[in-house]
């Protein structure tokens, strides 16, 4: 693909707001994750909370107040990502800058909410907005107002690997000269069909995950938000200038909500990403795993990537530091690469103690430092969706 | 402006059932018959995952597969966009009725078959693609955003993608607050070049203005109106017709979908 240039990332998890926060805990080895006190569940389980949530939005986004566009609005309002926006716009003119961002479950919890309240006539209360909180569209609708963006907009909604597949979206869009820039990225919140469904799956674990620990039992659930301006490179892009160089994507063709055990969707997408970057897989000096502490889950990308990597390339998970953030995990992991490359820090795993003695992969188990030339994301999702990513400097 | 070309067209509207049958009424020579759309389950399923897949994935997956029938191309290696204005309806008025109710028992099936890309995950099982898909929304222009991705999508890349639209209304009391009218399903194969399965062309812009959308014909202007995926139908119809003819969609309020439907080859 033609190489994109990448902005800031303006990225909010339960490890803090912006890149200087969540560096300084991947350093630290401080996990966001704790007992989830969102929702009475039914085994004691953690989560990736965000605080400050309870707040409401400005007036004049009014129709646009949930939990989920409440997130989005945190990272939005970073000032670097702002001044990132503004200057786009006055470069490129509004009209020519797409909003491309992902979610799962958007404002769900809106309706779950209003389900609560129905009238005897079993009618949903007047206050519920469906159009501007619970549609998969609101949060590309509310990122586009609020940003004040006049392009090509939808959200992406393919589970856990949205936020991945923006990035190629984008990339197509910008390629095919429908638009400049474009603003990529989005959130997913706790809700009670998450937190619920994954428990009715059997695939939520007792106390925090610990992706790639031979005692792993589950996810942990958290939840993010993050944006960040992909665009042509240009005079204003130095040699820090962090690039997009590859996506790949491919399908399971194997089951809506498992792995295909020998991680077979996995390495095609991974494999495509190097493929459209035009690197070889020994120049990727790390891999933000998809990880997400599940017993199929792990074993499958461990082959995935223990095929195509060999045993020696960095990797690990950073689900045990914000939990899995769903339809946010694509864009939590490639903001992640993207502090690894301009921090020479590759992370670790806090709550995995001991590596699945299985498994093939280089799995990081604590931090180092470590200067990489190029870094690769990977997100999978229900419905057998794979997406990687490759990300490197300019120079 | 971006250019492609029509290989395969799928269709599953009320009264529309399937592309042959539906053409001679969107070309005005057949009168429209009113009737429920009534999506068969896909014989591409295995009997278990055909047993769970929810409405909407059964409408996805008979004009996905129609499409590609009448393309001749293999749907396991062509990427395709799914795009829909949320995900199936009953399904998630189940989720949230079990939500709201004091024991909170969730199906793990329905939890699964609650994601917007359900309809996508199932084509992949159905059809053993290990393509790419992409599954988006853009609410009541849906339509309009999926069709403006496969063609970046075609262009960008150089090769052929299905585009695969589709809404199913939600149950009350959902439906009362997200009102959509009956199931509509279509599905396009796009090709970058002319091939001898293809019989039209687009020409598509993107304009930074809006524009009122092309109607259809009376009788099945309602149900245009009514579903977001039967935002489709102008295009049908110029492609029933065969061009030359002139189709806008509108696009998030403030921009519109030129397209130039254009009989046969490349000039």
């Amino acid at each position: 693909m033609t190489r994109l240039a990448l902005g800031d990332f303006a990225l909010v998890t339960s490890l803090g707001t912006g890149g200087p926060a969540t560096l300084a805990a991947l350093r630290a080895g401080r996990s966001g994750l704790a007992p989830c006190t969102f929702d009475t569940l039914p085994l004691a389980a953690h989560a990736g909370e965000v605080p400050g949530l309870d707040q409401p939005l400005p007036p004049a986004f009014a129709a646009f107040d949930c939990r989920n566009n409440r997130l989005a609005a945190q990272a939005l309002a970073l000032e670097d990502f702002r001044a990132t926006v503004d200057a786009a716009k006055t470069r490129y003119g509004a009209a020519r800058i797409g909003v491309f961002v992902g979610t799962s479950t958007s404002g769900i919890l809106q309706s779950e909410t209003a389900y609560r309240r129905r009238g005897a006539d079993g009618r949903l209360p007047a206050d519920l907005d469906y159009a501007h909180t619970h549609n998969t569209y609101a949060l590309g609708h509310f990122v586009r107002d609020m940003l004040g963006l006049r392009g090509p907009a939808f959200v992406v909604s393919t589970a856990c690997a949205a936020t991945s597949k923006v990035f190629a979206s984008a990339a197509r869009m910008i390629e095919a000269g429908i638009c400049d820039a474009a603003i990529i990225g989005g959130a997913d919140t706790l809700c009670a069909t998450t937190l619920l469904g994954f428990h009715a799956l059997g695939v939520m674990a007792e106390g925090p995950c610990r992706p790639f620990d031979t005692a792993r039992n589950g996810i942990s659930i958290g939840e993010a938000a993050g944006f960040v301006l992909l665009e042509k490179p240009g005079p204003q892009h130095g040699p820090d200038t962090l690039l997009l160089l590859g996506t790949g994507e491919s399908s399971d063709a194997y089951h809506m909500s498992s792995p295909h055990p020998e991680g077979a969707g996995a390495r095609l997408a991974m494999a495509r990403a190097l493929v459209d970057s035009g690197l070889a897989a020994a120049d990727i000096g790390y891999v933000n795993l998809h990880g997400t502490a599940t017993l199929v889950g792990d074993a499958a990308e461990d082959k995935a990537i223990s095929s195509l990597f060999g045993t020696a390339t960095p990797c690990s998970s950073s689900k045990g530091f914000t939990g899995h953030t769903l339809g946010a995990s694509g864009i939590v992991s490639a903001a992640i690469c993207a502090l690894a490359l301009r921090h020479d820090f590759l992370p670790g795993s806090p709550h995995t103690s001991t590596r699945d003695p299985a498994f093939t992969s280089n799995y990081l188990l604590a931090g180092q430092e470590g200067r990489i030339g190029y870094a690769m994301s990977n997100a999978f999702g229900f419905g057998g969706v794979n997406c990687s990513l490759v990300l490197g400097r300019a120079a | 402006m971006m250019r492609v070309f029509v290989e395969g067209i799928g269709l599953c509207g009320p009264g529309l059932d399937g592309w042959a049958a539906a053409a001679p009424v969107l070309r005005g020579q057949a009168d429209y018959i009113p009737a429920p759309a009534n999506p068969a389950p896909s014989a591409l399923l295995p009997a278990n995952e055909r047993r769970r897949a929810p409405k909407m994935v059964k409408l996805a997956l008979a004009v996905g597969a129609e499409a590609f029938a009448a393309a001749g191309r293999d749907p396991a290696t062509t990427p395709a966009i799914f795009a829909s204005s949320g995900g199936d309806g009953e399904t998630i008025h189940d989720i949230l009725a079990t939500l709201a109710a004091p024991q909170r028992d969730l199906s793990p099936t329905k939890f699964h078959n609650s994601v917007h890309n359900a309809a996508a995950g199932y084509w992949s099982i159905a059809t053993g693609a290990m393509a790419p898909s992409t599954s988006l929304c853009a609410y009541d222009d849906s339509f309009a955003a999926g069709l403006l991705e496969a063609v970046a999508q075609v262009v960008s890349c150089g090769e052929a993608v299905a585009l695969i639209a589709y809404d199913v209304p939600y149950p009350e009391p959902l439906l009362l607050v997200r009102p959509i009218g009956a199931i509509f399903g279509a599905a396009l194969v796009l090709s970058p070049v002319p091939t001898q399965a293809s019989f039209a062309r687009l020409e598509i812009t993107l304009e930074p203005a809006a524009a009122a959308p092309t109607q259809t014909m009376p009788a099945l202007e309602d149900m245009r109106r009514a579903t977001p995926a039967a935002r489709a139908l102008p295009l049908l119809a110029a492609l029933a017709c065969g061009g030359p003819a002139q189709v806008a969609l509108a696009y998030l309020g403030d921009m519109a979908l030129h397209i130039a439907v254009l009989p046969g080859a490349a000039p």
